[in-house]
């Protein structure tokens, strides 16, 4: 590992005052400092932000929740709000990681960690994450495939968002306050997490030095919402495709509202806004959520290895809809 | 701010099983290595290093944290607990006397960190990933304590017996051998 200095931000100006180029911001460390172990980054200066941002949950009077990025993982699903109100990121959120990792990482670092694509965080393959220019050994014949992105990949990376956090954020609506040098600002989601085009490189909107603050949660959307996700075994392994689904039934048996992201598909977590418009104002039947699931998944473009991705998402977007709409 | 401009190099203090530690760390070296190395505290074991098998679960502020993925730096101030200081005074934690009663492990190695897993993991309130009511406080089933230990593994396989020993901590009384 590179040797580094480091410093505790006391707020989130002391933090942004503290970067430069070369820099990290450090949260729970439960990805930055296996990287920093691995060798795929390698900052020369730590700046400390577990003091510096927000580490509570409050309710606003808009019937928002605001949730500091400072918030270790355990913290937000066992939040009574959450749970409550907000099933959908509760279960996203148990379902990552391991109760160790759950207590240590934070919100914003949650946000912000990066693809556990094999050739990322192998610094002898070629990656054009890692190392712009360099090549994408996951595109290579005889390439270990079986995780990668099925939607929005380019021929430079083809890599998968590992958060499922991100993935109900993103099926909320959820939208991310920012510090930076040249001031804050709101980034929406989905449109925090990039898709990959030529810039791999580049996992998010957010440009150097900026520091995410806050999350904050609109209303939780109506009707009843979960977060289903399918892996390689029961517990703690990231996942091959998950969904965060929210289903409101008008009383004519329609589909009122629905909102669908899929994770473990994409560069970034998946919005599936073709399968929800398809689905509005159709009967909240098995066939309705076929074609939803349909439609959404006709863009699907898979490597070899992947294929099982899109009938696996189909599936999942069929059964947790019609789990939701009993 | 603590600011320390341009060294690589910091002076921490942890409380270390009730005892104030001061040292001075390299910023690389995380919790784990710290206490193995320089406290010789080995009973926490460095099983990946990457936050993956759980053998190097310690206590941070009485909550499970995998230590080789904490740096020491960032833990000035931190009170850790590790094996070595989980029982009060000279008897056995009442884990690991079930531990033993029930025989929940082979060669060992995995076995400290189970057990301050499993220590952090019965102070732990709310609902897992295997939860059917997210409002309400499950009881701890055998399904519940197999979710929630899954950040430790055993190589051996004594995950039987691990659940059993937790079981019977977890619900005294109730033998479920």
């Amino acid at each position: 590992m590179r040797a580094f200095s480091y410093v505790k931000a006391g707020s989130p100006a002391e933090a942004v005052s503290q970067y430069r180029p070369g820099a990290a911001y450090l949260g729970g460390g439960t990805n930055l400092v296996d990287l920093m172990r691995l060798g795929v980054a390698a900052p020369d200066h730590v700046v400390d932000v577990t003091g510096a941002v927000d580490g509570s949950i409050s309710e606003g009077d808009d019937g928002e929740l605001r949730v500091g990025a400072g918030v270790r993982n355990s913290d937000l699903a066992n939040h009574p709000v959450v749970r409550e109100r907000y099933p959908m990121l509760a279960r996203a959120v148990l379902n990552g990681a391991s109760g160790q990792i759950r207590n240590m990482a934070t919100v914003g670092g949650n946000l912000l960690q990066r693809t556990r694509c094999p050739y990322f965080q192998d610094v002898t393959m070629p990656c054009n994450k890692r190392q712009p220019g360099s090549g994408c050994q996951a595109a290579e014949p005889g390439a270990e495939t079986g995780n990668m992105a099925i939607l929005g990949h380019s021929p430079f990376c083809v890599a998968t968002h590992p958060s499922d956090m991100a993935v109900a954020l993103t099926a909320l609506g959820a939208r991310v306050r920012v510090a930076g040098p040249d001031g804050g600002r709101l980034v929406e989601m989905p449109g925090l997490h990039r898709l990959p085009d030529g810039r791999p490189d580049l996992d998010t909107v957010l440009t150097p030095g900026e520091l995410i603050t806050e999350v904050e949660l609109p209303p939780p959307p109506r009707g009843r919402s979960t977060y289903r996700k399918v892996r390689e075994r029961a517990s703690f392994a990231f996942a091959l495709v998950s969904l965060a689904a929210a289903l409101d039934i008008g009383k004519d048996g329609r589909v009122r509202d629905c909102r669908l992201a899929l994770g473990g598909v994409a560069h970034a977590p998946w919005r599936a806004h073709a399968a929800e418009r398809a689905a509005l104002s159709l009967p909240a039947s098995r066939e309705t959520f076929a074609r939803a699931a349909d439609e959404e998944l006709r863009n699907a473009r898979p490597l070899p290895g992947t294929e099982y991705k899109a009938t696996l998402a189909r599936n999942l977007i069929v059964s947790v809809l019609e789990e939701l709409s009993q | 701010m603590l600011v320390m401009e341009n060294t690589e190099i910091s002076q921490v203090t942890v409380i270390v099983n009730g005892e104030p530690r001061a040292v001075e760390v390299d910023n690389r070296m995380s919790v784990l290595d710290l206490l193995r190395e320089r406290l010789g505290l080995t009973g926490s074991k460095k099983g990946c290093d990457h936050g993956q098998c759980g053998a190097c679960t310690v206590l941070i502020d009485g909550r499970r944290a995998n230590s080789c993925l904490a740096l020491a730096v960032a833990h000035d101030g931190a009170d850790i607990r590790t094996v070595e200081g989980l029982a009060d005074g000279a008897g056995l934690h009442p884990l690991q006397e079930a531990f033993v009663r029930h025989d929940a492990f082979q060669c060992g190695y995995c076995t400290p960190g189970q057990l301050c897993s499993a220590a952090g993991m019965l102070a732990e309130a709310g609902p897992s990933a295997v939860t059917e009511d997210l409002t309400a406080d499950p009881p701890l089933t055998p399904g519940e304590i197999h979710e929630r230990m899954s950040g430790n593994l055993c190589r051996c396989g004594a995950y039987v017996n691990i659940v059993k020993a937790i079981m019977a901590v977890s619900a005294p009384g109730g033998d479920p051998s």
